[in-house]
């Protein structure tokens, strides 16, 4: 009896262990194939002519510059926008709100904020930016949509941060004669700061491989934008109309693989930041 | 004049010089509802060291964080009565609990530096009050260190994060932090119990020598350490739980230790519960 229920518990152990590895198998070669396909697929194309060369005939051959200036300047912009009102927002929500209604109010708009459908966002920004402040197909519209997709993000994950700043540590500033925004300045927001970055620069990821926001709200021009009110074509609008007529599939597959790497950098510089802060605290 | 148990044991008579640092009334202290203190009146004598000793739960740390205003950060707390320092109420309106816990420092259980350089942490007080020089933070840094008995430990290393030292090491550069900001009274909530045994001896011994200047109080579970380091000593006990728990017994520790007149101290320092 007693020799049976233990077997029983070791097969149920190894049942449970042979699920748990399929399952980590399964998302780590959905990953790997993914990559491995656009690598195979795109690699041959990464030269220096394609990188920084300028696209000809109709746009289908030659270089993808201009898309790759086009999507660093959005990023950046959008980031710039979002970055300082998002960080407030959340300081505001986690240090100084009375928590109650109001506050969980905010937070369930900013959750559902965060679950509309980016091509929901495309058409706002369409009919707010665009067309109702006048501001045409441009970098700054696109942009300003993209701090509404970015905004809730960014400042959930913040605000995540901040409550994570152990309560004795603040406790230590108070106990010194430092104000709450003496505190909140110089001892929480630094403590936040590396799970912050991570934050934004995840939500820079996520802005860099927008579609559907800003090809309502920056067109499809090929253009290499200097100013923020120029429009321009970002690598994964170029990737779509690429793709979808066809016409140029290693080309699709060449700016596919260089939006990949570019993602990724920002996520392990993410990783690095958080792990050489750690380093210096710890 | 030192009145701890030990320098008594060798002949020091107590003597009752000391002035009240601070006054308290009839303080009754509520968590909501519920009402965790009450009818406590007690002195504070000034430039000595006063331990609170009691079972777990007990209300002492809780009564620790009145002196200071710390409670005020938890939200849904009050309390009636009269707290004095110096004879001004500390709650009275108009009171800045910023300027007070300048005044009446405080140390953790648990180590709390910064996650800033040891020099950082040190000067993180005199900064927040406006001293600006990097001469006079150099020169306030290095005694505070060094009244903190950790200066040589860490004088190489001043630069390195205040996370990296020992949990001990920790303890004594918060302790540090503290006395930047020159406090006439430092608060210590059972500042040893999650330290080394090295760094508690360095601890009571900066302790004897910083009463001269600063009044101490010290929430200790460790009735050995309330003898070595204290010249009065508070007991405080929750009869029932659920009822507020009341001062029981306040004197000089000599006569705390030696002859308790109350039957409940006494049960408590001979280890009968607690």
């Amino acid at each position: 009896m007693q020799s049976r229920e233990r077997m029983n518990k070791t097969t149920t152990n190894r049942v449970a262990l042979g699920v748990i590895w399929l399952a980590a198998i399964a998302t780590v070669g959905a990953l790997g194939t993914i990559l491995l396909y656009v690598i195979i697929n795109g690699i041959g194309q990464l030269t220096p002519a394609f990188i920084f060369g300028w696209p000809h005939g109709v746009n289908m051959e030659g270089g993808i510059w201009p898309t790759i200036q086009a999507t660093l300047y959005v990023t950046i912009l959008a980031m710039l926008i979002t970055t300082p009102v998002a960080v407030l927002a959340a300081v505001y929500l986690a240090e100084y709100a009375v928590q109650g209604r109001l506050v969980q109010i905010i937070r369930f708009a900013a959750d559902s904020l965060a679950s509309v459908p980016s091509i929901v966002m495309g058409l706002f920004g369409l009919a707010a930016f665009v067309e109702g402040m006048g501001m045409g197909f441009s970098v700054i519209a696109a942009a300003l949509a993209l701090a509404f997709l970015l905004l809730p993000i960014i400042m959930r994950t913040t605000e995540e941060a901040i409550r994570a700043v152990p309560k004795y540590i603040r406790w230590g500033s108070y106990g010194l004669g430092a104000s709450k925004w003496q505190t909140v300045s110089r001892i929480v927001l630094p403590s936040a700061t590396p799970r912050i970055i991570t934050g934004v620069i995840l939500a820079a990821g996520r802005a860099a491989g927008e579609t559907a926001v800003v090809i309502y709200t920056m067109g499809t021009m090929i253009n290499a934008p200097i100013f923020p009110t120029q429009p321009g074509r970002t690598m994964p609008v170029h990737l779509l109309l690429l793709a979808q007529e066809g016409i140029n599939l290693p080309a699709a597959f060449g700016t596919a693989l260089l939006l990949v790497l570019m993602v990724l950098a920002f996520n392990l510089t993410a990783r690095y930041i958080v792990s050489r802060n750690r380093r210096m605290l710890g | 004049m030192s009145d701890t148990l030990a320098s008594h044991m060798t002949g020091v008579i107590p003597t009752d010089s000391h002035a009240n640092k601070f006054s308290v009334q009839k303080l009754d202290f509520f968590y909501g509802d519920f009402n965790a203190l009450t009818d406590i009146t007690v002195g504070i004598k000034e430039n000595a060291v006063t331990a609170f000793i009691g079972p777990s739960g007990c209300g002492k740390s809780t009564f620790l964080r009145c002196l200071n205003r710390m409670n005020d950060l938890i939200p849904g707390t009050r309390n009636e009565g009269r707290v004095l320092l110096d004879g001004n109420d500390v709650y009275a309106p108009g009171v800045d609990p910023v300027d007070l816990r300048r005044r009446v420092g405080m140390i953790f259980q648990q180590p709390n530096p910064f996650p800033m350089s040891i020099y950082d942490n040190v000067a993180y007080g005199p900064r927040l009050h406006g001293v600006r020089k990097k001469a006079e933070l150099d020169e306030i840094v290095e005694a505070s260190l060094k009244r903190a008995n950790v200066w040589k430990e860490v004088k190489d290393i001043m630069g390195r994060g205040g996370l990296t030292l020992s949990g001990g090491q920790q303890q004594r550069l918060c302790i540090a932090r503290v006395l930047a900001v020159e406090p006439e009274v430092l608060l210590m909530d059972e500042p040893c119990s999650a330290i080394d045994p090295t760094s508690v001896q360095k601890v009571e011994d900066l302790m004897a020598e910083l009463k001269d200047r600063i009044t101490i109080v010290i929430v200790t579970h460790n009735m050995q350490q309330a003898a070595r380091v204290s010249d009065y000593t508070a007991f405080f006990l929750q009869e029932v739980a659920g009822e507020p728990a009341h001062l029981i017994e306040y004197d000089r520790t000599a006569s705390i230790f030696t002859s308790p007149r109350d039957r409940r101290t006494e049960d408590y320092i001979t280890g009968r519960f607690g």
